[in-house]
């Protein structure tokens, strides 16, 4: 029989919950009167504003200069007038300067302009590419232009797209593949001309057959040479490193990138956007978010500008149909609770989760039951990591290989003494690297 | 839009069904076949036996909690370790002795080292083997099950079979194994074991051993209720097979290669199944050996544990002077588990053979 390929170490099979939105189109938010746009969106150092108060702005113009090759371009998302520069706090708790911009009652028509990219040389692909002020929309918003910049010593053979969604409750990178596979399947062909990647491989849970068949048959229509790879359910599969091992059975070792394995991943958003980028000069400046969650009267996937506020987004999703106990932005898994509905969209944020609290079950004593082990897809002990820095050893937990953690969660999820193992292990790098 | 009141934490925001406190009510309702079989062969005297040990073992609790920063009765941790003290106990013992087992497992073992999670020792395990070499009379005089009540003589009731298989080796018994040596002894088998062994091959002994026909503790006499608890915990992923089978196995294959020795058969003389029925061994290897604080973390860790736990049943069964052993090699391994932790760690993602090979070139 043949297998389904996975990846083979830990990992955990959480509910998937994608039922409350999976169905329901991309929809447009209808323009927010006030947008608020961050110039932290991406890993890396701040943009910086090229506009002041007063200034008129016009859709897609660039309002924050990349600062640094680990940086990424911001853009207005609507034409309008800027209010004011000021301080927010992000759904992750950076603290940034933001574009306070009030939209005109007029905006510019979406104009259906495509330019033909074969013509693109790799270095005007990723020059474009930063130009646009494109990062990874799965939630690690990580700079393209960085990834897609491959040093000359190093040779890529196969471009993998991220179309896992491993993440329970998401939906919008599912809706792309149902609405969208041409554009991000070409955008996947951009990449791997980019990257120079002969092979081009787009991995995709089970739970999305429907998704897979689609991408499939616009794959045998226009003949693009790419494969697609249903891959078995397991949670955190949308992480690179698994993704890899699903895919290729490559491992990448401790601190090492995908582009030492010889492979490139991104996100089928971020393919999306890179297609728009290339061929019609758009900036990343809207995207899908999935507006979900047990207290969601209306679940939806909503492409909204970057800089909408969230009460927006739940006004238009018909606000709370009971009282959720936490407001996450990305999945339940790696995602951010937040508390301010004033919390603007950003680049990175693919999903809106209002959530029932689960019934609080008192923590206890670690029972070294070894689950946090079986579920670790890294390889770690997460149970001792935890004691080494609930002891203050941040040393000794830095030399356990801490920094290889990459907060996936399924420590915390089995744990059946729900310590707060990630909390733990978030607390440890950060005091760990102070020293 | 008036907001309600949120909280805000750490990642992950969704959580496995699973507690500390249902893990310790899955593992006591798993054990309940097991007792409900005790209290059938050896009447309510047993069942009053173990009432008394988990009274003990949840008021020690109790009182320790009222003197300590945390509350702990209701994490269900307590009322485990005295169900496996009471299930642990002969059902002629003396009524005080479970009490000061269960007492010494909590006061003791548990509590001394800093209650539950932090203890080396599994304390049932614990306060049983303080009893039974206080008191080693009572604590290994048995009464015979209510199937075999009048075909047994009490000469024989007060000894488990591997006591009596024990005895007739030290005896100077040669040439024969441990089923024959228990024939000589004239112990009895159920005629539900005679027919069953005669449609099947196997011996009487090990068929009334497995189902439960036998003098010994409340608990262990029945290796079949025991293995449905066992499967049942399995099934609900709250223990894996790793120790349980593995243990077994390798206490099976050391009887059947070396367990001919003391009799003078050679190598491979011994029996492969004689001895996994006998003896406690499915309560240890079900539920004593797989008590998660006082057992490795790691898979790879689990199993070389098990490997120990039936390499030292096997050797005092054999050789020492215990008849079963299976406490003290159980309590043996705790010790060596923190040893176990420190060298099997988990192989790290990306640690693949490939690339060491490939950094041992570039360093040379």
């Amino acid at each position: 029989m043949h297998k389904v390929p996975t990846f083979s170490k830990g990992g955990v099979h959480p509910d998937d919950k994608k039922v409350f939105s999976r169905l329901q189109a991309i929809e447009r938010l209808p323009m927010p009167g006030e947008l608020v746009v961050a110039l932290s969106q991406h890993l890396g150092s701040p943009a910086k504003a090229l506009k002041a108060k007063g200034d008129t702005v016009v859709r897609g113009e660039k309002i924050g200069e990349a600062s640094g090759f680990i940086s990424a371009a911001v853009h207005a998302p609507v034409s309008g007038v800027v209010k004011e520069i000021r301080q927010v706090t992000l759904a992750n708790s950076v603290v940034c300067d933001a574009v306070v911009i009030t939209p005109d009652s007029e905006q510019p028509p979406f104009e259906d302009k495509t330019v033909d990219w074969t013509s693109l040389s790799e270095s005007e692909l990723v020059a474009k590419i930063k130009e646009m002020g494109i990062v990874g929309m799965g939630g690690a918003t990580f700079p393209a232009h960085v990834k897609l910049t491959i040093p000359r010593d190093k040779r890529i053979d196969a471009f993998v797209v991220n179309g896992v969604e491993c993440e329970p409750y998401l939906t919008a990178d599912y809706r792309i593949m149902m609405e969208r596979a041409d554009e991000a399947l070409q955008g996947a062909l951009i990449c791997a001309k980019a990257t120079r990647a002969p092979r081009v491989i787009v991995g995709v849970e089970l739970n999305k057959k429907d998704a897979i068949a689609h991408l499939r048959s616009v794959v045998e229509q226009k003949g693009y040479p790419i494969e697609v790879v249903g891959l078995k359910v397991k949670y955190p599969q949308g992480d690179e490193k698994q993704l890899l091992k699903a895919t290729l059975n490559r491992e990448i070792p401790s601190g090492k990138l995908p582009l030492d394995v010889g492979a490139v991943v991104a996100n089928i958003g971020t393919c999306v956007a890179i297609y728009e980028a290339v061929t019609q000069d758009k900036a990343l400046y809207e995207r899908v978010v999935s507006v979900t969650g047990e207290c969601i009267a209306n679940p939806k996937n909503v492409l909204a500008p970057v800089g909408t506020k969230v009460s927006d987004l739940l006004a238009f999703c018909g606000g709370f149909s009971s009282d959720p106990d936490k407001l996450v932005s990305g999945g339940p898994m790696m995602g951010f609770s937040f508390f301010d509905t004033d919390t603007p969209l950003t680049k990175g944020f693919s999903g809106l989760l209002a959530l029932k609290g689960q019934k609080k079950v008192p923590t206890t004593a670690c029972l070294n039951c070894g689950r946090c082990v079986a579920a670790c897809p890294i390889g770690l002990v997460p149970a001792q990591l935890y004691r080494l820095i609930d002891n203050g050893e941040y040393a000794a937990a830095m030399a356990n290989s801490l920094m290889d953690c990459k907060e996936c969660g399924c420590c915390a999820f089995v744990c059946p003494a729900h310590i707060p193992l990630v909390h733990g292990m978030k607390t440890g790098k950060k005091l760990g690297r102070k020293k | 839009m008036n907001t309600p009141q949120l909280t805000v934490s750490s990642s992950p925001h969704l959580h496995q069904k699973s507690s500390t406190a249902s893990i310790m009510y899955h593992v006591s309702a798993a054990l309940a076949p097991a007792l409900l079989w005790g209290v059938y062969v050896f009447g309510l005297r047993a069942l009053l036996v173990v009432l008394v040990a988990i009274a003990a073992s949840m008021l020690s609790e109790y009182l320790l909690g009222r003197f300590s920063d945390e509350f702990t009765l209701w994490d269900g941790s307590a009322l485990l370790t005295g169900l496996l003290v009471g299930l642990n106990m002969s059902p002629s013992v003396p009524l005080f002795i479970p009490a000061v087992a269960s007492a010494f497992a909590i006061f003791v073992a548990k509590w001394t080292f800093g209650g539950l999670g932090a203890n080396w020792a599994n304390p049932a395990l614990a306060g049983r083997v303080f009893v039974f070499f206080s008191f080693t009379t009572p604590m290994s005089s048995f009464v015979a099950p209510r199937t075999l009540a009048a075909a047994m003589p009490d000469a024989l009731a007060s000894a488990t079979p591997l006591g009596m298989v024990k005895t007739a080796i030290s005896g100077g018994s040669v040439g024969l194994d441990a089923n024959a040596l228990l024939a000589q002894a004239g112990y009895p088998a159920t005629d539900l074991a005679r027919s069953i062994a005669q449609a099947t091959g196997f011996s009487a002994y090990t068929i009334d051993t497995f189902i439960g026909n036998v003098a010994g503790c409340i608990g262990e006499v029945s290796a079949l209720m025991l293995l449905i608890g066992g499967l049942y915990l399995m099934i609900r992923k709250i223990i894996t097979w790793h120790i349980p089978v593995v243990y077994l196995a390798s206490l099976g294959l050391f009887s059947w290669i070396f367990g001919g020795i003391p009799t003078a058969q050679g190598l491979f003389g011994g029996s492969f199944f004689a001895s996994l029925f006998t003896g406690g061994l499915m309560l240890g290897a079900l539920f004593m050996a797989t008590d998660f604080v006082t057992s490795p973390i790691t898979r790879k860790g689990q199993v070389i544990y098990a490997i120990g736990c039936g390499f030292f049943t096997f050797l005092f069964r054999y050789f020492g002077g215990m008849p079963e052993a299976v406490s003290v090699s159980i309590l043996l391994m705790n010790v060596i588990t923190p040893t176990i932790d420190r060298f099997i760690v988990p192989r790290k993602f990306g640690d693949t053979r490939q690339q060491r090979k490939l950094a041992k070139e570039r360093a040379v």
